[in-house]
């Protein structure tokens, strides 16, 4: 089937949603994806951050759709086109989209173990306004231990359900889920039942912002300053293939994570032994530095620049950017 | 006097009852249908009676029958969609409490038009009386041979069940229906697929509305073609408006559609006129969810002609200056009302409504909650106005299901029409917390709008 998105072209498999097509593709037309994960079935529709224009709707009946629809939940058909970036409508949506998503969002992260590694702080970044118009009190909760592993911050949380689908598909059964509805709904276990579980710990990593955060590691170090590298060990667990990313400052290991691709997407589930319990050198086969984005403020301690990345531009047509913006600010 | 369809014999006494309720031509629908008529020859007169969905959206009932899929060796369901919710619509809670076995005699018609075998009435957790008098009359009904196995003898199979929901109003949407009569969370599903295609327990399923499902049983008995000839254009048949606010006469009217507004709310027949002799300030005239209209714009669409009750004349003028009939809660508001207040308590019911699923409903219908809130109670500022709009710009055509269309709607067409009654709550805060703005000039002829 053949959709065009953006204007690029490319033939993928019939039932391919919209995002899928487009990360087929890559690049910056590739919508956000905050609730979306592709390792959890069901997932995604509801974070709206993916939403899309579809201008026409395929060969056979090529009126457009309507409204705008969630990309990841969309499936193509032939002769599809899509506008994503191009579409100033989609633009303006999605700003709107991550206003709403951050006006309950704390903004803490000065102190958040996630910053710097967090899906919502990236979407912020590049499609948030500066300041908020939200002038109102923001929804707070008390932190809740969920086992002795994992702490729940449901104020940090922007209710993507990935960690309800995750303990519903990887772990063997379900004892946390929703409670309550609109925005005062919350993550939890109800009873405060420990999540107990082999697989549990998956949650962290499919958060896509501080509201699960890994006990073993929380206030240890920021992302940036920890040199991320890959390994694996050979793990008993028949599920588990012990392929992880180990966190390390010096010669610590401070965390260890499941391997994420480019999308911020686990690669292979990992099990809490693997997770939590194997925080020494001797106990991974270690197979070299992960590969982070440039554009991904963990690249700052990349390993071929151990000194910080140069501050002050050496071009001159920035320096001389700067200088016009500068006077531009400071004139009143 | 308009023709009377559903309500009909609803003052006869013991009406709610199988002997009378036979007595007085009932189950002849059932009859009529089952012996004489093949499923597709119903879906096919539901189709030529024109009947659209009482429930809000205004969907014609026959096309949407007709688009189920009939795999083979899947079961099929209907489910009645009585988890009426809207504040100012309570139409079905009338029907239901008053005359329940029309309501069970249009389920068996339209089942077995759909081939259904199992049908499920959801009907809100509030009604418990209505849920009571609704499983009574099941028994009857079934006691009598028109449910059950081989219905009349004809073989056709059909259990009929209620079952009664939480109380949440997000369960009204049939997607959200159907994930709480499976016994999940009542979250909307994303669509596609749609439930005529994968619905209940994934089976093809159809959900109606409880009167577009009672309109069948008239529509089988007269024929399609005689229900058609009722209302106007692409409006056919009879309406229940459950007419609430500040009127004379307040309650449930059926009304052919295509009556005249002004005949509707001021003829002693429906609403009487505005009670205490005040005059009309603004109506809301489908349920909450649809745009409020200043008494001008109601009356008269912007073009000067007379507004009437239909799908089509209420929406004239799209959502500038028209309104939509959505379920058919029409609530009057005189002049001592506060347009400010109403827009406020409207946002705060869809507030505590939102399920939270997806980001702009659930984080946008609290924001405006609050800035309404501050509005009202005299510390708003003049910049609230343009960003409640935005706001509900951001919402609108970006969720999953339309409770957040449902939600802006109201608050964006409030600022449209009443903006100087929002702007004196922001300049004159003081006065705006003791008195209200009164009727200005909401009520004056419509100034033709300048060709540009």
């Amino acid at each position: 089937m053949k959709v065009t998105i953006d204007g690029i072209s490319i033939d993928v498999e019939p039932g391919t949603t919209i995002l899928n097509a487009a990360r087929q593709i890559g690049g910056d037309i590739v919508p956000p994806a905050m609730c979306y994960y592709s390792k959890l079935a069901g997932s995604g529709g509801k974070c709206r951050t993916c939403l899309v224009k579809v201008s026409k709707g395929s060969e056979k009946d090529p009126r457009p759709m309507p409204k705008l629809v969630a990309s990841c939940r969309t499936t193509v058909m032939d002769g599809m086109e899509v506008q994503n970036i191009t579409s100033p409508e989609v633009i303006e949506a999605r700003k709107g989209v991550v206003e709403m998503l951050l006006i309950n969002h704390p903004l803490d992260c000065p102190i958040c173990d996630q910053a710097g590694e967090c899906d919502l702080q990236n979407l912020g970044f590049e499609h948030g306004a500066a300041k908020t118009r939200y002038e109102f009190d923001r929804r707070t909760f008390h932190k809740i231990d969920i086992g002795d592993k994992i702490q729940l911050h449901m104020t940090r949380c922007i209710l993507c359900y990935r960690c309800v689908f995750t303990a519903d598909q990887i772990t063997d059964h379900r004892i946390h889920g929703i409670l309550n509805r609109g925005d005062h709904s919350e993550i939890s276990t109800y009873i405060q039942a420990a999540v107990d579980n082999d697989f549990s710990g998956n949650v962290i990593d499919v958060c896509p912002v501080g509201a699960l955060t890994d006990k073993t590691f929380r206030f240890k170090n920021r992302v940036w300053f920890t040199k991320p590298v890959e390994a694996h060990r050979d793990c008993d667990h028949e599920k588990c293939n012990g392929k992880v990313t180990l966190w390390y400052k010096g010669d610590d290991v401070l965390r260890v994570t499941a391997r994420k691709d480019v999308y911020g997407e686990v690669e292979e589930f990992i099990c809490n032994t693997c997770r939590f319990d194997k925080k020494k050198t001797s106990d991974w086969v270690i197979e070299g530095p992960r590969k982070v984005a440039n554009w991904s403020v963990q690249s700052a301690n990349h390993y071929e620049t151990l000194h910080p990345l140069p501050v002050l531009q050496t071009n001159p047509v920035l320096i001389e950017a700067n200088k016009e913006q500068f006077e531009r600010e400071t004139r009143l | 006097m308009g023709r009377k369809l559903l309500l009909e014999h609803i003052n006869v006494p013991g009406i709610n009852t199988f002997e009378v309720y036979r007595k007085k031509g009932g189950y002849a629908s059932v009859e009529k249908a089952l012996k004489t008529l093949t499923p597709d020859a119903i879906v096919e007169e539901v189709k030529k009676s024109g009947l659209r969905g009482r429930g809000g959206a205004g969907f014609p009932t026959g096309m949407k029958w007709s688009f189920l899929a009939k795999p083979e060796g899947v079961p099929r369901y209907l489910v009645c969609n009585a988890d009426e919710s809207e504040p100012g619509t309570f139409k079905d809670r009338y029907l239901m409490t008053h005359i329940p076995h029309l309501l069970i005699e249009g389920m068996i018609v339209s089942s077995f038009a759909l081939g259904a075998h199992t049908s499920y009435i959801y009907v809100r957790g509030e009604m418990m009386p209505q849920i009571r008098i609704l499983e009574k009359a099941i028994a009857e009904a079934k006691n009598a041979g028109f449910l059950g196995k081989n219905i009349l003898g004809t073989g056709y199979d059909l259990e009929l069940y209620v079952q009664p929901g939480g109380g949440a109003y997000i369960c009204g949407e049939e997607t959200a229906l159907l994930e709480s009569l499976e016994g999940k969370r009542g979250n909307p599903r994303i669509k596609p697929p749609f439930p005529a295609i994968a619905g209940l327990y994934g089976c093809p399923t159809v959900v109606n509305n409880v009167e577009s499902i009672a309109a069948v049983v008239p529509i089988i008995n007269d024929g399609g073609e005689e229900y058609a000839k009722i209302g106007l254009g692409r409006s056919t048949g009879t309406k229940l408006i459950s007419a609430g606010g500040n009127l004379k006469k307040p309650g449930v009217y059926e009304i052919e559609l295509g009556l005249s507004c002004e005949e509707f709310l001021y003829s002693d027949e429906y609403c009487g006129g505005i009670a205490n002799g005040k005059r009309l300030k603004a109506v809301v005239a489908g349920g909450s969810s649809v745009p409020i209209l200043p008494a001008n714009l109601f009356l008269k669409t912007i073009n000067n002609e007379p507004r009437l009750m239909s799908y089509e004349s209420l929406s004239d003028g799209g959502f500038a200056t028209g309104t939509m009939l959505g379920s058919g809660g029409f609530i009057a508001f005189d002049e001592d009302q506060c347009i400010v207040r109403n827009t406020w308590n409207f946002a705060r019911f869809y507030h505590h409504e939102s399920c939270g699923q997806c980001s702009p409903c659930r984080e946008g219908t609290g924001w405006m909650e609050k800035v309404l809130h501050r509005l009202e109670n005299g510390h708003g500022k003049v910049s609230d106005l343009d960003l409640l709009v935005d706001v509900s710009k951001k919402i609108e055509g970006n969720t999953i299901c339309p409770l957040g269309d449902a939600a802006a709607w109201p608050v964006a067409s409030a600022i449209r029409h009443f903006r100087d009654e929002f702007e004196w709550h922001v300049t004159n805060a003081a006065e705006a917390v003791t008195r209200n703005f009164g009727l200005a000039h909401y009520a004056d002829p419509l100034v033709k709008a300048e060709a540009v």
